[in-house]
């Protein structure tokens, strides 16, 4: 196995809401090696979102740390592409903007980006849009674009926060199909947060299930189900139907406390 | 977008033909005194004259252009338009930076919220004597006091602007590594831009009401210099030509604006240019 390139230790995220403290992640330990296809799966309000956001340095851990390469995540930073539910391309950049923005940043001259830009483009099967803003795109096309800004640093590591949850399911099938792609050929480290139990076997080498408030790891699996995989074989759906009492059981313990907090309300 | 829409604009037209079709028949069955009225005919005469040049196209004293353009109208719409340029740059220039500013950071923003909330509701015009006290006569009070009625609408949009930008943007930014100044110039300001040009509009508007007020103090020249010295020669007509022409700069600045709102904002959601 690759060696570890993300290291998550005994990581605590505590919220303050109201005066109330709600321990969003408790005691969360992970070795992530090179090259892992991870995905983080559990009902909302499992702090999946929240461990990737610590990865990503938006809101670091309340105690704990999260190592990259040996070195303490203290903020954002291009060496962890993240990509958003809500894509956050910037609407008043073109296609080619957007795609071109990180490298702007750090200073890449105009010929070096237009032709990086250019590549990436062709890979997701932008090249048409290059001049078009978000506006004119589908959601879809989007998200092709929001991971081709991130693939345009080369950062070793991809974080990606539901990004195919607001899509049809042909679109994101897609989508799944060209980020598998995408990463064979790459070989980027993915971590992936979903609440869809088909689209984390469809994915990963390895399956986090966690846990309901607080956030725990329930769960940590190895998928080895040979790509491409076939969500209708018995080997996924067997997998499928353990995982869905998993998830199921969190999501009940969610919804029984979404009907306590209506009733004190 | 580019075709005129003659139709749009003919149905546009009925309703200010009718009013000046009854002004004019008001003013030739003679209810109202000219002196109180004049009718609309005599004002588009005195428009004219105003328009036209003063003196006879001598070829041997200049171009053609120059000699064409040397009417009083054009002098004063020009001196009227520079004080509003001027006042409006340095007004707008200073509260662009400050709005982003104090809206990107709650610490700058309360700090000054208070001399913001407290200086705003004074009307520029109450800064007449302070302007002359200070700039003394001419362009410079005119200026400072466009200045001043420019700056507000502008900052408070631009605060608004900046405080409504979407956090993921700003994250999705910081995550590709974007510095401080980055976040300022390419992603607040862009996505505060609607909001700003709209603060822009407001202050225009602004301007355009005190380079009236402004140029009763001590300027040879101007549309409200004109219209102040029309009426004290009681030449009706000619207060009215002025302030007419005021309409349609207006209208002129209007359209302009609505092409740099299409031009600047060609990204916005709903727009479609």
């Amino acid at each position: 196995m690759n060696p570890t390139q993300i290291q998550v230790q005994a990581v605590n995220k505590i919220f303050k809401t109201g005066g109330k403290e709600v321990v969003a992640l408790r005691d969360i330990n992970l070795d992530i090696p090179e090259g892992q296809f991870v995905c983080l799966l559990g009902p909302s309000g499992c702090g999946k979102s929240t461990l990737l956001n610590a990865v990503a340095g938006f809101a670091l851990p309340s105690t704990g740390a999260i190592t990259v390469n040996g070195a303490t995540v203290v903020g954002p930073g291009p060496d962890r592409g993240m990509v958003f539910q809500e894509y956050a391309l910037f609407p008043w950049m073109t296609v080619e903007q957007n795609i071109g923005f990180g490298l702007e940043i750090k200073g890449m001259d105009k010929a070096d980006i237009h032709k990086r830009v250019g590549d990436l483009l062709g890979m997701l099967g932008l090249s048409d849009f290059r001049q078009r803003f978000p506006k004119d795109l589908s959601g879809g096309m989007r998200q092709r674009v929001a991971i081709a800004r991130v693939l345009a640093l080369d950062s070793p590591i991809m974080l990606m926060d539901e990004p195919f949850g607001a899509l049809d399911a042909l679109t994101r099938r897609n989508l799944q199909d060209e980020l598998l792609r995408i990463w064979a050929e790459l070989k980027k480290t993915i971590i992936f947060v979903t609440h869809s139990i088909e689209e984390a076997i469809y994915l990963a080498d390895r399956i986090v299930v966690m846990t309901y408030r607080p956030g725990t790891v329930k769960r940590d699996i190895l998928v080895d189900l040979p790509r491409l995989r076939d969500p209708s074989s018995a080997p996924f759906n067997a997998l499928k139907r353990e995982l869905g009492q998993m998830v199921m059981e969190e999501q009940q313990r969610h919804h029984n406390d979404e009907l306590k907090m209506a009733a004190v309300d | 977008m580019n075709k005129i829409n003659w139709r749009a604009t003919a149905s546009g037209l009925i309703v200010p033909i009718t009013v000046i079709a009854l002004w004019q028949l008001v003013c030739v069955l003679g209810w109202v005194s000219p002196l109180k009225l004049p009718s609309p005919l005599a004002v588009a005469q005195r428009w004219l004259q105003y328009l036209s040049p003063v003196e006879a196209y001598a070829p041997e004293s200049g171009s053609w252009m120059a000699w064409a353009v040397s009417g009083e109208l054009i002098r004063d719409a020009m001196g009227s338009m520079y004080r509003v340029v001027i006042g409006f740059l340095i007004g707008g220039g200073l509260a662009l930076p400050i709005g982003i500013l104090m809206g990107a950071n709650q610490r700058i923003y309360d700090k000054m919220y208070i001399l913001v909330q407290v200086l705003r509701p004074i009307p520029p015009s109450a800064y007449t004597p302070l302007a002359m006290l200070w700039f003394g006569l001419g362009n410079p009070p005119a200026v400072f006091m466009i200045s001043i009625a420019a700056f507000f609408p502008v900052l408070i949009n631009t605060i608004v602007g900046v405080r409504q930008v979407d956090s993921i943007y700003l994250r999705a930014a910081r995550n590709l590594g974007a510095s401080q100044s980055t976040l300022f110039l390419r992603v607040m300001l862009p996505a505060a831009t609607p909001y700003i040009l709209a603060g822009v509009r407001i202050a225009i508007g602004a301007a355009f009401m005190i380079v009236i007020v402004s140029e009763l103090i001590a300027v040879p020249d101007g549309l409200g210099f004109r219209i102040n010295e029309a009426r004290e020669y009681s030449w009706t007509d000619k207060v009215m030509a002025g302030m007419f022409t005021i309409g349609l700069i207006g209208l002129a600045l209007d359209i302009g604006m609505n092409k740099l709102n299409n031009y600047l904002l060609r990204w916005h959601r709903g727009l479609e240019s």
